[in-house]
């Protein structure tokens, strides 16, 4: 009987404790952080400087090499290059090294949709251009919108500097051929006199 | 005594009763949405969150994008269901719920149908929802559905017995199964609530205070078993059985059952205040009891044990069925008919 009633006591003044821990947490603070607006890990600053979210690279920086789509395991980084034609004046140089820069890079595409944010670009760049950001808010509607295209050149300038070099090498090939054609030329000269120098011999 | 406000002004003709039974709906609709919003803020301030902020100011809007959702939410009435009584049963549930407003004092001026078995009415249309809740579970041709339906039963007949035995207990004190003579006779501040014994000497009031307290807790307990919420929503744990009797339901009639168990709630918080908490009576006496406060009290009282059972909920874990017929058949049944007796013999000394 005695233990009835202990049970039923017991019973009672258990739920008690629970409610007095559960009304002390009602007016408790709480911890919520209200993302985005009062509470941003980007702006808060308590992203911590090597995470890993969307890549950044600086075109500066980039001189075209292909390490970073080489080292690539899924193949998200899409380069294509032109070689800066002699003739062009002003060639800006890359901002590390201090040399002036051998390519123009023409397209420089990374697909987000597929970059799966191991950093072995960042690893195999020569120059540091290609680096992680904390940016991680870059959703979109649509997954074309994810491809991030950072090259500075425009088509037409792409165009301009394909022209240029297509010139160039057109007219060294052309002085190529000619300088060809000369020692050609020579060479059978040279070959005539000889036989001349040897028929006068005779 | 027909007190009526809305019939003394249109007179009982058709429009003055339809008045009279749309006003409750009214309130329910309004009441429902509160407290869809006290669950929700209850729940995530006592888990330490903040709970719905993007709706509105803190949240306040949350219950009326609920509510939209549950309306623009596909109605799916399975192949293999009993589909008469599988389209009936939620219709029940919410009549039953209904149905107790017709009797609910919210002032002394107004009571949809102030009839003198108020007490004995509210609890048989209370038992009406078993009959929604298994012909809901049995219809729906699952086995998660009928486990349910067959818990909710067993536990609704059960805690109903102790429940009854503290209504009787009431009604002999008070004399009356009429409720505006029950709320009428705890008059005069909160000395006279029925929680310390209604009107009576000190010493008597001393006597009784404990055994009203016992009583108190009987019912409140068989209240929440009756409204299967925690901890005694084992006819849904979500756990064991996914939804119990409502699994198979969606869209409107989900929100049906969704919508009778809110109401039932504040049936049963109305009713723990007016047979222990003076009902509409003010607690200071004379002051502030005016006529337009009536309704004031009476939902507020209402409110804070429809917040009581909502933070019981978010406290206590859900009981084993063992223990529930435990808890009912060997404690509480006994215990309430001890405190029968001890309140009908101060009934009679008085």
């Amino acid at each position: 009987m005695a233990g009835y009633f202990e049970k039923i006591f017991s019973g009672l003044s258990t739920t008690m404790v629970g409610m007095k821990i559960t009304l002390e947490h009602l007016f408790k603070k709480k911890v919520t952080l209200q993302y985005p607006e009062k509470w941003h890990p980007i702006h808060s600053g308590h992203m911590p400087a090597n995470s890993r979210n969307r890549i950044d690279v600086d075109m500066e920086e980039c001189d075209g090499c292909n390490a970073c789509s080489r080292a690539c395991p899924v193949g998200c980084i899409d380069i294509e290059i032109v070689k800066v034609a002699k003739s062009e004046k002003d060639v800006p140089n890359i901002k590390s090294t201090g040399k002036p820069r051998k390519t123009w890079v023409t397209k420089y595409d990374i697909d987000f949709a597929l970059c799966c944010f191991c950093s072995l670009c960042t690893d195999a760049c020569p120059t540091e251009a290609i680096q992680m950001t904390t940016e991680f808010e870059y959703s979109t509607f649509h997954r074309e919108d994810l491809i991030y295209h950072f090259s500075p050149l425009s088509a037409e300038e792409v165009e301009e500097k394909k022209a240029l070099l297509a010139k160039e090498k057109a007219e060294a090939a052309k002085a190529k051929a000619e300088a060809e054609a000369k020692a050609k030329a020579e060479e059978a000269a040279n070959a005539k006199e000889d036989t001349d120098s040897k028929e006068n011999s005779n | 005594m027909e007190q009526n406000f809305v019939y003394e002004l249109l007179g009982q003709e058709w429009y003055g009763i339809a008045i009279v039974s749309i006003l409750p709906l009214l309130f329910v609709l309004g009441y429902a949405l509160i407290a869809i919003l006290l669950e929700l803020k209850v729940a995530s301030w006592v888990q330490d969150r903040l709970g719905p902020m993007r709706t509105g100011w803190w949240g306040v809007l949350q219950p009326i994008a609920e509510v939209l959702k549950l309306l623009q939410k596909e109605d799916i009435t399975p192949d293999a269901v009993n589909k008469p009584l599988f389209n009936l049963a939620p219709f029940i549930m919410f009549v039953a719920a209904y149905a107790a407003y017709a009797v609910l004092p919210f002032s002394s001026v107004f009571v949809p149908a102030g009839i003198d078995l108020g007490l004995f009415f509210i609890f048989a249309v209370g038992a009406l929802a078993i009959i929604g809740i298994v012909m809901g579970g049995w219809a729906s041709n699952n086995k998660y559905s009928i486990l349910g339906a067959m818990r909710a039963a067993s536990q609704m007949v059960s805690y109903e017995i102790p429940a009854a035995i503290v209504l009787l207990a009431i009604a002999s004190l008070a004399g009356s199964l009429n409720m505006q003579e029950i709320i009428a006779q705890q008059g005069g501040g909160i000395h006279n609530w029925f929680i310390f014994g209604g009107e009576g000497s000190i010493l008597g009031k001393a006597l009784i205070t404990p055994v009203m307290i016992v009583m108190f807790i009987l019912y409140f307990v068989a209240a929440l078993a009756e409204t299967n919420r925690t901890p005694f929503d084992i006819p849904e744990g979500e756990s064991e059985i996914v939804a119990g009797y409502h699994t198979e339901y969606s869209g409107m009639k989900f929100a049906m059952f969704f919508f009778a168990e809110y109401s039932n709630m504040f049936i049963v918080s109305a009713l723990t205040a007016i047979l222990f908490f003076g009902g509409w009576q003010s607690p200071f006496g004379d002051f502030l009891n005016q006529t337009w406060m009536h309704p004031v009290w009476m939902v507020s009282k209402a409110m804070f044990f429809v917040f009581v059972q909502i933070w019981l909920r978010w406290t206590l874990p859900r009981f084993r069925v063992d223990q529930l017929m435990d808890i009912g058949w060997k404690t509480m049944v006994p215990i309430a008919f001890i405190g029968f007796f001890a309140i009908a013999l101060w009934a009679m000394v008085r």
